[in-house]
């Protein structure tokens, strides 16, 4: 509820909801609001400015620049949200589970999480996913992989407090399988911290995305990507702007809406920063 | 202090073994065979054989991993398989340039960010406020490659202030003009965090006893900033630009790419693109190496700015 009444006091954050809402209605609607068929090549039209026709222009192959940024939502929304959520399940069990357990397991965890933590994300997803190879399946693997050391360390802290309170020790003199403990007892004490780290680490998930697409790692042409337009529109940087910036916009308001309600969040919930949030 | 930097770099030990061994593990968990990634499908099974030798690849996985380890700790890198050069020639050829270009967006970060930051907690809740949060959520959100086209877009295609590309000069204004665009890129996003970090840290600082009791004797208001709050609200900022000194790295490799600039970033992509993995693995034990001093750094430097902080 809390959360509720700051949401309703953070003016900010409604813009990013209701941007994120029209994101998500664009991903699902792709084939409505599409003008154009996303492959279908058209030769005559090639590199054409935008126009009443082409209302954001045509790439090399004339294809229609709208039509492909609606449909490349759906490949940023996906890899960005299906990453986190594996990311947010495996990262924080593998916390949990080190903070529970502790003594050298919870070394080691711990260990292999700061050393994750310290290197670039983005150095580390382009290392995986050159190794994996260019698929969809292996973007979404990669990316989880450089994101689940925040949520191990954010389950984790909670965790060794939570494991010393009466009502785990109560749990346990019950004769509850540790499994039971650490799922009913001890996740939903932390639950909301990890799903507000989940939105904003899903804004850094797509921006991952769309620069391993850029680079050439992403999902492979001729599917419609956000980062492979880019490529694309900087290949013919020099006659063709229309091809990098409309793709770019999109990106830089997605991450933007999801980083806007991803702080409004973290801010509704940490209570050292309420006050300042009602001043 | 001198204890202290003793102790410090004997903490970055176990962090480098750490780090070293995930880059073996994640080296090896390359799916199939990196002889048949090197040579090809319609390699001899001789070849394949012989390149194994060569790579160490047929020894025990214990026996490779404790080779690494000595090989490593002894400043031997390994050699790039398609240029023949060991890591560390390739690596000292374009490292004037990455560091030419991290430091110069180290210092349009600091110089935008810490006035923005600074400006935006002093007027707290009025417009400075929203315009520096809101500016610095925008240059948060841009993957370093979109706001390198669109600067590249704006200032070198259409305003035709800037060279498209950088070509290698020895004239030291072209130099300069090269620098510029792909500076400010990181630089933007650098400025973006410092803003943020400094507003949150000056508020905080702002908003304690010593504060108002400097005020209460009647110090004036802007030495109440500049010598009472700034140097307090300094000690998170230094962290943070410690921290985020492996994004900048991360980010440095697009905008290396986008402005074909030499450097870094442009030598792991060619190691990625060549599939040459002992090149790749060298590479991320620089990096590796790069963030531990790093870090050490950010340690020693809290004492500069902290006179409390004891170095035992």
């Amino acid at each position: 509820m809390a959360i509720l009444a700051t949401l309703r006091r953070n003016k900010l954050s409604w813009l990013g909801i209701a941007l994120i809402v029209l994101i998500v209605a664009v991903a699902v609607a792709a084939p409505l609001l599409a003008p154009y068929d996303p492959l279908k090549q058209n030769i005559i039209h090639r590199l054409e400015p935008p126009s009443a026709q082409f209302l954001l222009g045509t790439d090399t192959y004339g294809r229609d620049v709208l039509s492909r940024m609606i449909y490349g939502t759906r490949i940023s929304l996906l890899v960005g949200f299906v990453a986190v959520v594996v990311a947010m399940c495996v990262g924080s069990a593998i916390g949990i589970l080190a903070g529970y357990i502790g003594g050298l397991f919870d070394q080691i965890v711990i260990g292999v999480v700061d050393v994750m933590l310290a290197f670039p994300t983005l150095l580390l997803g382009l290392l995986i996913a050159a190794m994996l190879g260019a698929s969809l399946e292996n973007l979404i693997i990669a990316i989880a992989i450089t994101e689940m050391a925040p949520f191990a360390r954010v389950a984790r802290a909670p965790t060794i407090s939570l494991k010393e309170r009466e009502f785990v020790t109560a749990g346990r003199a019950l004769g509850f399988s540790p499994l039971r403990i650490m799922g009913v007892h001890i996740l939903p004490n932390m639950a909301s911290d990890v799903v507000v780290l989940g939105s904003l680490w899903m804004a850094s998930a797509i921006r991952t995305e769309a620069s391993l697409s850029f680079i050439g790692l992403g999902v492979q042409p001729p599917t419609a990507t956000w980062g492979g337009m880019i490529r694309e529109g900087f290949e013919n940087i020099l006659t063709a702007w229309w091809l990098a910036i409309f793709p770019s916009l999109a990106i830089l308001v997605t991450v933007l809406a999801l980083n806007i309600l991803g702080d409004a969040l973290r801010d509704a919930i940490d209570p050292k920063l309420r006050s300042e949030n009602a001043a | 202090m001198i204890r202290y930097i003793i102790k410090r770099l004997l903490l970055a030990i176990p962090t480098l073994l750490a780090m070293l061994t995930v880059i073996f593990v994640l080296v090896r968990l390359v799916p199939g065979d990196p002889a048949i990634a090197i040579l090809g499908d319609q390699a001899t099974e001789e070849s394949l054989q012989a390149l194994r030798v060569q790579l160490g690849l047929d020894q025990p996985i214990a026996v490779q991993y404790v080779d690494f380890l000595s090989q490593v700790l002894s400043g031997d890198l390994g050699r790039s398989m398609t240029s023949g050069r060991t890591v560390l020639e390739e690596v000292w050829q374009v490292l004037p340039y990455t560091l030419e270009l991290t430091a110069a967006a180290l210092l349009i970060g600091t110089a935008f960010g810490l006035p923005l930051g600074t400006w935006a907690a002093l007027r707290r809740n009025a417009w400075p406020d929203y315009l520096g949060r809101i500016i610095s959520l925008t240059g948060l959100s841009f993957p370093g490659f979109v706001s390198a086209i669109l600067l590249l877009l704006a200032f070198a295609v259409q305003l035709r202030w800037l060279p498209v590309m950088s070509t290698a000069t020895a004239d030291p204004l072209r130099h300069l003009e090269n620098l510029v665009l792909p500076a400010f890129n990181l630089g933007i996003i650098m400025a973006a965090y410092i803003t943020r970090v400094t507003r949150s840290s000056m508020l905080s600082v702002l908003s304690e006893d010593y504060i108002r009791t400097a005020r209460a004797k009647g110090v004036g208001p802007r030495r109440l900033v500049l010598r009472h709050a700034v140097r307090n609200a300094l000690i998170p900022v230094v962290t943070v630009v410690g921290l985020y000194f492996g994004t900048l790295i991360g980010n440095s490799v697009l905008t290396e790419i986008v402005f074909t600039r030499p450097g870094l970033g442009k030598l792991i992509l060619g190691a990625l693109t060549s599939r040459d993995y002992a090149l790749l693995q060298g590479l991320m034990v620089v990096f590796a190496a790069f963030i531990i001093i790093v870090n050490t750094l950010t340690d020693l430097a809290y004492g500069l700015i902290d006179p409390r902080v004891t170095y035992d």
